[in-house]
């Protein structure tokens, strides 16, 4: 029971060996699904521990913490390893038809094995409590995260790979050197630790020039990781060419967990006082924040490929995220924290939709849409319920925190944002209506597919989603209860 | 402030400039990835140097010695290194696909063939 948080990277990282050395495909397969049901298990167990009775601190091997490694699990990490595990589970259960037809047999075993390395990433980068860690549990993450991008079916996917191995590189340098300036100036590595010690700088308050530095690499290299607007250029080929199993499990977790780093190292290292009233991270956000949410929203209607559309549209969703982030109010962060969980469930669906409709078509440009809403009427209702989901319908879970996102701008007074929010919001409406007119009062293409409704076992997952979308629009109070508490805990600097 | 003083911070920066330069001017994915290892190493050197103690010797425990290095950064190097070399793997892996599935590793020749479908 008190192993729970070592066990929930532990699973995945040893499963993953044992996929490759099975010769059976199907058995990595229910490995793999095995795996990370057990880790979704796990994750909701610590996730009510860790609300009920506060957060969990275990020490690696035994070993105190300044000196050991530990890992913390606080509301904000259950919440985001919950996100994490919840998603690569129904990911999984999605999986097993539509990886046959898109990814080649013999390295089908390899593909779960990378699959459940890149969660087992994820995953250590939420619980653990000491910095090093995090960068080497984030490159273990990327590093699979590469390979799985390059196992696209067309040749583009490898160079889209090759992109964002060289701008993730970058990006996790730069997080390197924060860290190892953040250790120089303190000599300690454990978060706690480093908060404390941070804080008793002297002459922080004239700005200490190395912890300065830091924290432009810090924020430049998560920056990059979470595809923050114009850092962004890796995302929407890697989104788009990457196997549409692939595509699912990062879009809904990849970028959140970068964003709940940037969350982690700003608040609970540096100081919610610090990061926001010298360094002004809330204006370095706010723009780069705003441009997103217009940019890739307008950029996204003029795309053909509807997985780019969506890639684009998750650049603009990220764009809520740090705006959340940059209001540096209670209300603002849940709404950004809150917009991560709702986020992972409607792109997790919207991306579903694609993977489903690539496995009966084959592409996914808008063309192939042509009478699918008679011929896939399942799939496109999913469509229809993530896309109003993803506008921000009442009732559906993107609704509660875009209406969080807004009263905070309200409370904050910045009415120019509150209008962009808004434009945001109309601009998915035109991208994501594109795509349902098409699909449902176009002709059939004149090229029969032989399409019919997708496999039972892509439905189940995709509509779990959907009804997730649609249950916590209505009742909304467990996710936001977390979100609101991770923002308490955050707004204190981490120590509750 | 003397500039001299902190040397080893000038050698980092510059390795690393040298590299970020490379990876961003040239069109040749493996002279690409030579210039994302540079630019990985000079933090590893940023590490190492940090751990260095004036007068301090290597940490073994032996009668006369007082002051040691620190030995902790080297230990996060060496994982920073491993990291390095499976990124180097990876990438050159990649770049062996694209050859494989484009005939050049040139990065403008690739758009090309991309933009020709």
């Amino acid at each position: 029971m008190n192993h729970l948080p070592a066990i929930q990277v532990i699973i995945p990282l040893l499963c993953a060996p044992l996929c490759m050395l099975l010769r059976w495909r199907t058995g990595a397969w229910l490995i793999a699904t095995l795996a990370t049901w057990a880790t979704f298990g796990v994750s909701f167990v610590l996730a009510r521990t860790v609300v009920l009775n506060g957060a969990i601190t275990y020490d690696m091997g035994g070993w105190p913490a300044p000196w050991g490694i530990n890992y913390h699990v606080d509301t904000l990490s259950a919440f985001v390893v919950l996100i994490v595990s919840g998603v690569g589970a129904l990911t999984l259960a999605f999986a097993y038809k539509s990886v046959q037809r898109e990814i080649r047999p013999e390295s089908l075993r390899a593909f779960y094995a990378l699959l459940l390395i890149c969660l087992a990433g994820l995953l250590g980068i939420a619980l653990t409590g000491d910095a090093f860690n995090i960068y080497v549990f984030l490159e273990i993450s990327s590093l699979s995260a590469y390979a799985l991008i390059g196992m696209g079916q067309r040749r583009r996917a490898l160079r889209a790979a090759f992109q964002y191995l060289i701008m993730g590189t970058i990006g996790a340098t730069f997080i390197l050197i924060g860290i190892g300036l953040l250790y120089s100036l303190t000599g300690t590595l454990n978060i706690q630790d480093l908060a404390s010690r941070v804080e008793m700088i002297p002459n922080s308050t004239y700005g200490n020039h190395t912890l300065i530095t830091a924290f432009a690499f810090l924020t430049v290299g998560l920056s990059l990781k979470l595809a923050l607007f114009p850092l962004h250029l890796w995302l929407p080929n890697a989104y788009t060419y990457a196997p549409s199993v692939v595509t699912i499990f990062l879009a809904a977790t990849a970028t959140k967990v970068a964003v709940y780093m940037l969350l982690r190292f700003s608040f609970c290292i540096l100081g919610q006082r610090f990061v926001f009233e010298q360094l002004t991270l809330g204006n370095i956000l706010l723009l780069p924040s705003l441009a997103a949410i217009l940019v890739a929203s307008l950029v996204a209607i003029f795309q053909y490929d509807i997985k780019r559309m969506l890639a684009y549209s998750s650049i603009a969703q990220i764009g809520y995220m740090t705006l959340g982030i940059s209001l540096n109010s209670h209300a603002g962060l849940s709404a950004g924290i809150l917009h991560m969980f709702n986020h992972a469930l409607m792109k997790g669906s919207l991306f579903m939709v694609m993977g489903a409709v690539a496995y009966r078509t084959g592409s996914v440009y808008l063309s192939d849409f042509r009478g699918l809403g008679r011929r896939m009427p399942w799939t496109m209702a999913a469509f229809v319920f993530g896309g109003m989901s993803l506008m921000g319908v009442p009732l559906t879970a993107g609704f509660i925190s875009k209406w969080i996102l807004l009263q905070a701008t309200l409370e904050a007074g910045w009415w120019p944002v509150t209008a962009i929010i808004l434009l945001g919001s109309l601009l998915a409406v035109i991208y994501i209506w594109r795509v349902v007119e098409t699909a449902y009062f176009n002709p059939r293409h004149e090229i029969e597919h032989g399409t019919k409704e997708a496999p039972l076992s892509m439905l189940l997952p995709m509509w779990i989603l959907v009804g997730a979308n649609i249950y916590f629009g209505i009742d909304t109070s467990i996710p936001l209860h977390m979100a609101e508490r991770a923002a308490t805990i955050l707004m204190s600097g981490g120590t509750l | 402030m003397n500039i001299g003083a902190h040397y080893n911070y000038w050698v980092a920066i510059f390795l690393m400039m040298t590299g970020f330069y490379v990876v961003i001017t040239h069109g040749n994915l493996i002279k690409k990835l030579i210039g994302l290892n540079l630019f990985t190493t000079s933090v590893f050197i940023l590490y190492i140097s940090m751990a260095k103690v004036k007068g301090g010797t290597a940490p073994i425990i032996a009668p006369g010695i007082e002051v040691y290095s620190n030995p902790l950064p080297h230990v996060l190097i060496l994982t920073a290194i491993v990291v390095g070399v499976a990124t180097t793997a990876v990438g050159l892996a990649l770049v062996l696909l694209i050859y494989d599935r484009y005939g050049t590793i040139e990065e403008d020749e690739i758009s090309l063939k991309d933009d020709a479908l």
